[in-house]
């Protein structure tokens, strides 16, 4: 039953779930999981761990979550752990900031981060800044969570990516998970810790299936905050992406790899604190960076990497300029062939990787 | 220490009056007395606060000296200010000290409070010295926020700020409401904003919730007629503020008088207690200083409305009226502790203008809570700054 809704509720490239592992005392083997089951899974946990923790957000309960991602958890923990809000963001998540300063550990899911951008300034204002502005005496243990970056189709109002607003700001911690490895760990890590924590999910991974280790499925698996994952090792040339780039950096990678370029693929997993020591080390192995990210070019994540490359150790490493591959400099449009321009496409990145071994400085 | 809301609160056996020289015998004065309150304006009730209200001499004693402390606590910050030993942003509370004092006497220990940037006289009734006040204000390291919050970010337990962001507090306070709701704890919150931030949209969103919910929460309009330097008849379609809550009940009532302000919050917050969801107040009440510190006060409204209301309606002088002349007290006494306070005063700024300013090395911490150490950005890459709590 739990594999029928699953399936149906996959998107493109998914591979079909297997039931649920039950536990049975016996050693599990690894597991093709979602990351959408994954997320559903984190989310039980860590309401069964802790009395504290509670989900709200709109739709969450009773419709199981706008992309269900919190399936089942409203029968199994009832009004109280998980709410239904009313369209409220600004509101909700006023009220989420509240609970948090008074000693709860809320997740507050926003439908999309585009949404969020009403509650924003409870996000800065009240949450991030809070503990510094109280010298030490009110932390602030909440998880902001939901899809961020473009889906398919969706338009300009749906599709931004909000990696680097949310990376600018001190206070916050924000996390942008690419496997169900990631997805799982990631958001434990977050409900966790005790400071504001970002999770940027994607739509168009939820339906996408990885394998998780026996290791990954234990109860009190979390994936370190600030800390990348190489993907794939190379030594010619590093690419460094987020999220669902990441996917697709590993396919330009492996046809690339046809033509001789070995490439080395960090995911990043955490956009603040941002593991720029796990860039340089692999800088000072391929002398080429190139960094991938599906928001806007200007003041990016990208743009980030580059400039504390260039003022880090490794600048003379470097035998290219570091170059970014980015959504489109536009607001994201309808039409499947102009939203395919304007999000980084894997042919995108095979070129700048060649721009970036022709290039010498 | 004198826990100021300790002694609002209960009848403590400790008179505020303690170590003056007392030139009557204490058996002369009447142990309490009844007064009659304003009738509240009511929205959605059928029972009302009383229209009595029956002050302790020792209540009394504290509600004046508590008044008259953050009273000349205020000046004080005046002063500080147009020294240039404060520096900002500085929002003062002279006028509307029964609100909060008549406040904090109808609550109870498991309660919680927030409000915006007109603070500091909220800090003080929820627990913090005047010195820490002070020594914040003039961004010293004995600073009750460690002098990195200043006159807008002030907090202590069960006391969520100051908070700088006009309306933001209230779903902040109505989230506070959720964990006593949540944890069972029976207590309220009480969430503070005035006349300008009741046009937020936010609140309204918070309305709705803390409504459906039933949130123990009781939102405060503390109306003082002007949002900075627009009235309220300019800001607002409607300034029944009290009526604002739409299907959540409300009282309007005279924020001048401290005892109507008690009882009004104590009605209100049993109401909460009952579970009956949340109840929004309307005190009307009054600033005698500008909106902050660089607003005189006079560009949008006459020298002679102020100079009225501080003739007829200052909260401490119709206090000292109804103590005296119900023998609750001597004019002599409360003379004493005029002196005692200002005393207090000068030793609390002398403190907060002598004390040492923050450590740099305080600089990068409180970024995080309970992690490990690590290495802040300065204003260049050669600048680390160590984050070590």
């Amino acid at each position: 039953m739990a594999a029928l809704r699953s399936l149906l509720s996959v998107g493109k490239n998914a591979v079909p779930v297997l039931l649920r592992r039950e536990f049975h005392g016996t050693a599990p083997a690894t597991l093709q999981v979602t990351v959408r089951d994954s997320l559903n899974r984190a989310l039980d946990e860590e309401l069964e761990r802790d009395e504290k923790v509670f989900l709200l957000g709109e739709e969450v309960a009773q419709f199981d979550g706008a992309y269900k991602v919190s399936r089942g958890l409203w029968k199994k923990y009832g009004d109280r752990r998980v709410i239904d809000t009313p369209i409220s963001e600004m509101g909700f998540a006023g009220i989420a900031v509240g609970a948090a300063m008074a000693g709860l550990r809320p997740i507050c899911e926003f439908m999309t981060f585009n949404f969020a951008m009403q509650a924003i300034d409870q996000i800065i204002n009240s949450a991030a800044k809070t503990y510094y502005m109280s010298g030490g005496m009110v932390p602030v243990p909440i998880v902001f969570r939901g899809p961020n970056g473009a889906a398919a189709g969706v338009a300009a109002q749906h599709s931004q990516c909000f990696a680097a607003w949310y990376g600018h700001c001190p206070g916050l911690k924000v996390v942008s998970p690419w496997s169900s490895e990631d997805a799982r760990g990631l958001l434990k890590a977050a409900v966790r810790d005790e400071n504001p924590v970002i999770v940027l999910e994607n739509e168009l991974l939820y339906g996408v299936a990885f394998e998780l280790s026996e290791e990954a499925q234990s109860k009190d698996f979390v994936v370190p905050l600030g800390k990348a994952k190489i993907e794939r090792q190379g030594n010619r040339i590093t690419l460094v992406s987020h999220s669902r780039m990441v996917g697709i950096c590993l396919e330009a990678a492996t046809v690339l790899a046809k033509e001789g370029i070995e490439c080395e693929v960090i995911n990043l997993r955490s956009i603040r604190p941002l593991d720029i020591a796990a860039i340089e080390q692999s800088v000072m192995k391929t002398n080429h960076l190139v960094t991938v990210e599906g928001g806007w070019p200007m003041f990016g994540v990208g743009a980030e990497i580059s400039a504390q490359i260039m003022e880090g150790p490794v600048f003379n490493h470097l035998d290219s300029p570091v170059y970014r591959v980015t959504g489109a400099d536009l607001p994201v449009p309808y039409a499947k062939n102009l939203e395919e321009c304007s999000l980084p496409q894997m042919k995108d990145i095979t070129f700048v990787v060649k721009k970036s071994l022709c290039n010498k400085l | 220490m004198l826990v100021i809301s300790t002694a609002l609160r209960s009848s403590a056996t400790k008179s505020a009056a303690r170590g003056l020289a007392v030139s009557r015998n204490y058996a002369d004065f009447a142990s309490e007395a009844t007064f009659e309150t304003k009738k509240c304006d009511c929205f959605l009730l059928e029972t009302l606060p009383p229209t009595t209200a029956v002050l302790t001499r020792e209540q009394g004693l504290s509600y004046y000296k508590t008044m008259q402390t953050i009273r000349r606590m205020e000046l004080k910050a005046d002063q500080l200010y147009k020294q240039k030993i404060i520096r900002g942003f500085c929002h003062l509370y002279d006028g509307q000290e029964a609100c909060c004092v008549g406040i904090e006497a109808a609550l109870k220990h498991e309660d919680h409070l927030i409000t915006s940037y007109r603070d500091h006289a909220f800090t003080f009734t929820r627990g913090v010295p005047v010195k820490h006040v002070l020594a914040e204000l003039t961004g010293r390291r004995s600073g009750c926020a460690k002098g990195k919050g200043g006159s807008m970010h002030m907090y202590t337990r069960n006391f969520y700020g100051g908070n700088g962001i006009v309306g933001a507090q209230i779903p902040l306070g109505a989230g506070v409401a959720w964990a006593c709701k949540y944890n069972g704890t029976g207590g309220v919150c009480v969430a503070m904003h005035g006349d300008g931030a009741a046009n937020q949209g936010q609140i309204f969103e918070t309305y709705n919730m803390a409504a459906l919910w039933k949130l123990p929460c009781i939102f405060i309009c503390e109306n003082n007629r002007y949002g900075m330097g627009t009235s309220v008849e300019r800001a607002a379609a409607s300034t029944d503020y009290y009526k604002r809550g739409e299907f959540i009940p409300g009282l309007r009532l005279d924020g001048m008088d401290v005892l109507c302000v008690r009882e009004a919050t104590k009605f209100a917050a049993e109401y909460c207690r009952a579970g009956k969801g949340p109840i929004l107040l309307e005190l009307q009440t009054y600033r005698f200083h500008g909106h902050s510190m660089s607003d005189p006060g006079v560009s949008y409204r006459t020298r002679e409305e102020i100079q009225e209301v501080k003739r007829t309606s200052d909260p401490i002088s119709l206090l000292k009226e109804k103590m005296v002349n119900s023998n609750l007290a001597s004019v002599e006494e409360l003379k004493d502790i005029d002196v005692a306070v200002r005393k207090e005063i000068e030793e609390a700024a002398q403190f907060a203008t002598t004390d040492a300013e923050p450590p740099m090395e305080d600089i990068a911490n409180h970024i995080y809570y309970k992690e490990p150490p690590f290495e802040v950005r300065g204003c260049h890459p050669w600048i680390k700054y160590k984050s070590v709590c």
